[in-house]
C-alpha cells in the first residue's frame, strides 16, 4: 500500500466519520422540523438562523452531561454497547460507492458486508437492554432481538433475489448495471420480475424494522417501555445510540438507493454524479420519517406476524418467480 | 391475524416478576401507579396503586361555604371543569330550593358540551400518543383551542372553569360566544371527518384495537364503569337520556353504543359523542332564549335545610354523582363525590388480566382516566 493510498484511506475515513456524525446530528433536525410541519408548528427555531445550531447545542448538553452506569449493571458491555451500534454502521459506509469516484474500498463482496455488519445492530441492543439490569430495557432488548431476527429474513431474500438478477456482490458493479435512463434500475426492472416494486415495499418494510424506526419502533416504545433498551443510559450514552439510529437509516437508505434505485446514475442517463446519490438517498431517509410522524405503533404479535406470514412467504415468491422468469427469458 | 390466545391466569407455580407502570410512566398520563406482576410480557395481574395525588376535596367542602367548594369542582376532572361545576350546582340548588333561568340552563348545556368536546378530543390526541401515533395529538389540541378560547371569552379561565352559580351563571354570553359556537360547529364536522379518515380507518390503528380488551357489561355492572366505557358494551347508559336533567329532555340527540366492548368500541363510542355533543350545541344556539342569566336574591351565605340530596350528571367520562348533607349551616355537613373515573379504573385489574403489556396498556387508554378524579 502506498503512501497516497494510506492517506487517502485516511481521509475517507475521517470523512465518513464526518459524514455520520453530520448525518446523525442534522437529520434530527430535519425530523424535528420535519414532525413540526407535519404538525402544524415549527419545530426549532430558537438557536441560531431558524435552530440551525439546535443539533450542536444538543450534542454539547449531551457531551456536558455524566455518565451514569447503573448500580448492579455490567460495565463494561454497558459501556460499549454504544460504540458497538455505531461503529458497524460506519464501516457499512466505508463500501458504499457515493460515486464514480467516490468510495472507500471496493471490494466484491461488498453487499455480504454490509448486511453482516448490519445485523450487529442487534446483538449490541441486547447487550445494551441486557447490562442495563432494568425491567423495560430487557423486555426492549427482548423485542429487538425477536424483531429483527424475523425482519432479517424477508431483507435477505430480496437481496438474494437482486443478486440473481445482478449477478454480483460487488456494489459498484450492481450501480454500474443500471446505468441509462430510469428504467434501467432495479426497482422498474420489470422483466425480470413484475413484483419488483414490491420487493422494493418489502425491503423497505425490513429496512424500517431493522432500523427500530416506527410504525416498529418496539425497542424504543415510550409509551410502553419508557425509553427501551436505552432507559438507564445517560449524556452522551445515550447519544451515541441516538447517532447511531440516524447512521442505521443513513446506510439502510443508501443501500435501497444502491439495489433498487440506481445510485448514483441520474435518471436521464446523463449527468451521473454524487448529487443523485444523495438525492435519493434522502427522499428514502424524508419517507422514513414521514411514515413515523403518521402512523402509529404496531403490536408486537402483529409485527412478527407481518413478517412470517406475509413477508416472507411473499419475497420467498418473489425469488422463485424471479428465478423462473430469468431462467424462461435466457432459454 | 387476532390477537395471541389470553393465557390462563390461574396455574400456579410460574416465574413471574413485578413491573412498576408509573407514577412516572408516559403511559399512565399523571401520578397512577400500576403494579403489573406480569410473566414475560404478559400481565398476571394489574393492581392500580391510588392516591399519589389525593386532595382529600370531599373533606375541604366540609370545611367552606356551600359557594366555597364551588372552584374545587373544576380540578376534580381538570378536563370536564364545566360537567363537574354542573353537578354541584345543581345538587346545591335542589337543597335550596333555587330556580335556575331558562337562558342560565341554555348556556350551562351549550358550555358543558363544548367542554365533553375538548375533553373527549384530549383523550383522542393521549390515547393516540399511547399507541405510538405523536400527530393526531397536536391536530386535537388545534381543536381543543377553539373551544378554549370560547369558554375563555366567557368564564375567565381555559381549564379549571368556576363559571355556575347557584341559580345560573357568573357571566352572560354576548353575541361573540354565539357566533363562535356556530364556527366551532362548522369548523368541527369536517374534522371529525378527517379524524375518521385519517386515524379511524388506518389499519395499523385498526390492528391495535379490534378485539382487544374486551370489557363487557356484566363487567360494566360489577365495577359500576359508566360513560364510554359501558356504552361500548353495548349498554345505552347516558344520564343525560335516563335521569334527564336541566334542559336536555328538549334537545334531540343520540346515545352512540357500540356492542363490541373492545377498545375499538370505546374509542368509535367518544367520536361519535363529539358528533352528537355538536348536534346538541347547533340546537342550542338555534333556539337561544332572552333573559336573565342569574336568579337575584340567592343569599350570599346560604344556609340549605336540612336533608341529604343528590344530583347526578353525565361527565365526560361516566356518571357523576354529587351527593350533600345539609344541617342548615353555612358549611357542608358532607359532600360525597362519585366520580366515573374511579369505578372505571376498578374494572382494570380484572379486564387487564392476561393481556400482553401494549394491549394492556391500549385498554388503559381507552378508558380515558384523568388522575385527579380518581384520587380527588
Amino acid at each position: 500500500m502506498s503512501l497516497s493510498e494510506l492517506l487517502y484511506m485516511l481521509v475517507y475515513v475521517v470523512g465518513v466519520m464526518a459524514f455520520v456524525g453530520l448525518n446523525a446530528a442534522y437529520l434530527v433536525l430535519a425530523e424535528r422540523k420535519g414532525a413540526g410541519r407535519f404538525q402544524r408548528r415549527p419545530g426549532p427555531t430558537e438557536v441560531g438562523y431558524a435552530g440551525w445550531l439546535q443539533p450542536i447545542a444538543d450534542g454539547v448538553k449531551l457531551l456536558c452531561k455524566q455518565l451514569i452506569v447503573p448500580t448492579g449493571a455490567d460495565a463494561t458491555v454497558f459501556r460499549l454497547a454504544p460504540l458497538l451500534v455505531l461503529i458497524p454502521s460506519m464501516m457499512c459506509l466505508a463500501v458504499i460507492s457515493f460515486s464514480e469516484t467516490l468510495y472507500g474500498r471496493n471490494i466484491n463482496v461488498g453487499l455480504v458486508f454490509v448486511f453482516a455488519f448490519g445485523a450487529i445492530n442487534v446483538m449490541a441492543i441486547m447487550l445494551s437492554g441486557w447490562a442495563s439490569r432494568n425491567k423495560y430495557a430487557i423486555i426492549s432488548a427482548a423485542r429487538v432481538v425477536s424483531q429483527d431476527v424475523a425482519y432479517e429474513i424477508p431483507m435477505l431474500l430480496v437481496v438474494i433475489t437482486l443478486l440473481m438478477v445482478t449477478g454480483t456482490m460487488n456494489l459498484r458493479e450492481i450501480v454500474d448495471q443500471q446505468a441509462g435512463w430510469f428504467w434501467h434500475w432495479n426497482l422498474f426492472r420489470l422483466d425480470v420480475n413484475p413484483l419488483m416494486p414490491v420487493t422494493f415495499i418489502i425491503f423497505f418494510t425490513c429496512m424500517l424494522a431493522e432500523t427500530n424506526r416506527s410504525p416498529f419502533d418496539m425497542a424504543e416504545a415510550e409509551s410502553e417501555l419508557v425509553a427501551g433498551a436505552f432507559t438507564e443510559y445517560a449524556g452522551m450514552g445515550f447519544g451515541v445510540f441516538f447517532m447511531a439510529e440516524y447512521a442505521n437509516i443513513v446506510v439502510g437508505s443508501a443501500m435501497a438507493t444502491v439495489l433498487f434505485l440506481g445510485g448514483w446514475q441520474s435518471p436521464f442517463g446523463i449527468g451521473s454524479g454524487v448529487i443523485w446519490f444523495l438525492l435519493k438517498m434522502y427522499a428514502v431517509v424524508f419517507t422514513v420519517i414521514w411514515v413515523r410522524w403518521t402512523f402509529p405503533r404496531t403490536q408486537f404479535y402483529n409485527l412478527l406476524n407481518l413478517s412470517w406470514k406475509i413477508l416472507i412467504p411473499l419475497s420467498l415468491f418473489t425469488l422463485v418467480l424471479t428465478a423462473v422468469m430469468m431462467k424462461v427469458l435466457r432459454a | 391475524m387476532s390477537a395471541p390466545e389470553i393465557i390462563s391466569t390461574s396455574d400456579t407455580p410460574r416465574e413471574t416478576f413485578v413491573l412498576n407502570v408509573g407514577p412516572q410512566h408516559p403511559a399512565t398520563h399523571g401520578v397512577l401507579r400500576l403494579k403489573l406482576t406480569m410473566e414475560g410480557e404478559y400481565v398476571v395481574r394489574a393492581e392500580p396503586i391510588c392516591g399519589y395525588i389525593h386532595r382529600m376535596h370531599e373533606k375541604m367542602g366540609e370545611n367552606r361555604t356551600w359557594a366555597q367548594f364551588l372552584p374545587n369542582t373544576g380540578r376534580i376532572d381538570y378536563l370536564s371543569a364545566m360537567t363537574y361545576n354542573h353537578a354541584y350546582v345543581a345538587a346545591v340548588e335542589r337543597a335550596a330550593k333555587i330556580e335556575v333561568p331558562l337562558r342560565a340552563e341554555y348556556i350551562r348545556v351549550i358550555t358543558s358540551e363544548l367542554n365533553r368536546i375538548s375533553s373527549h378530543l384530549v383523550w383522542f390526541g393521549a390515547f393516540l400518543l399511547d399507541l405510538g401515533g405523536f400527530t393526531p395529538l397536536l391536530y386535537a389540541f388545534d381543536d381543543r383551542e377553539q373551544i378554549l378560547d370560547i369558554l375563555e371569552a366567557v368564564s375567565g379561565s381555559r381549564l379549571t372553569y368556576c363559571y355556575y352559580r347557584f341559580g345560573g351563571v357568573c357571566n352572560d354570553v354576548d353575541a361573540d360566544f354565539v357566533r363562535g359556537c356556530r364556527n366551532f360547529v362548522a369548523r368541527m364536522r369536517p374534522r371529525l371527518k378527517m379524524y375518521k379518515t385519517l386515524v379511524t380507518d388506518n389499519i395499523i390503528l385498526r390492528k391495535r384495537l379490534e378485539g382487544i380488551g374486551f370489557i363487557n357489561s356484566e363487567m360494566c355492572r360489577k365495577y359500576g364503569a359508566t360513560g364510554p366505557v359501558i356504552r361500548g358494551a353495548g349498554v345505552a347508559y347516558d344520564v343525560r337520556k335516563i335521569e334527564p336533567y336541566s334542559i336536555y329532555r328538549d334537545f334531540d340527540f343520540d346515545i352512540p353504543t357500540f356492542p363490541d366492548g373492545d377498545c375499538m368500541a370505546r374509542y368509535l363510542v367518544r367520536m361519535e359523542e363529539m358528533a352528537q355533543s355538536l348536534r346538541i350545541i347547533e340546537q342550542a344556539i338555534g333556539r337561544f332564549p332572552d333573559g336573565p342569566t342569574l336568579t337575584h336574591g340567592v343569599p350570599r351565605m346560604l344556609k340549605p335545610p336540612a336533608g341529604d340530596y343528590c344530583f347526578a350528571v353525565e361527565a365526560a367520562r361516566g356518571r357523576l354523582l354529587v351527593r350533600i348533607v345539609s344541617d342548615h349551616r353555612e358549611i357542608p355537613y358532607r359532600v360525597r363525590l362519585r366520580t366515573p373515573c374511579f369505578s372505571n379504573l376498578s374494572l382494570f385489574e380484572e379486564a387487564s388480566a392476561g393481556m400482553i403489556l401494549p394491549d394492556a396498556l391500549a385498554e388503559l387508554g381507552s378508558l380515558d382516566l384523568v388522575i385527579p378524579d380518581i384520587d380527588r
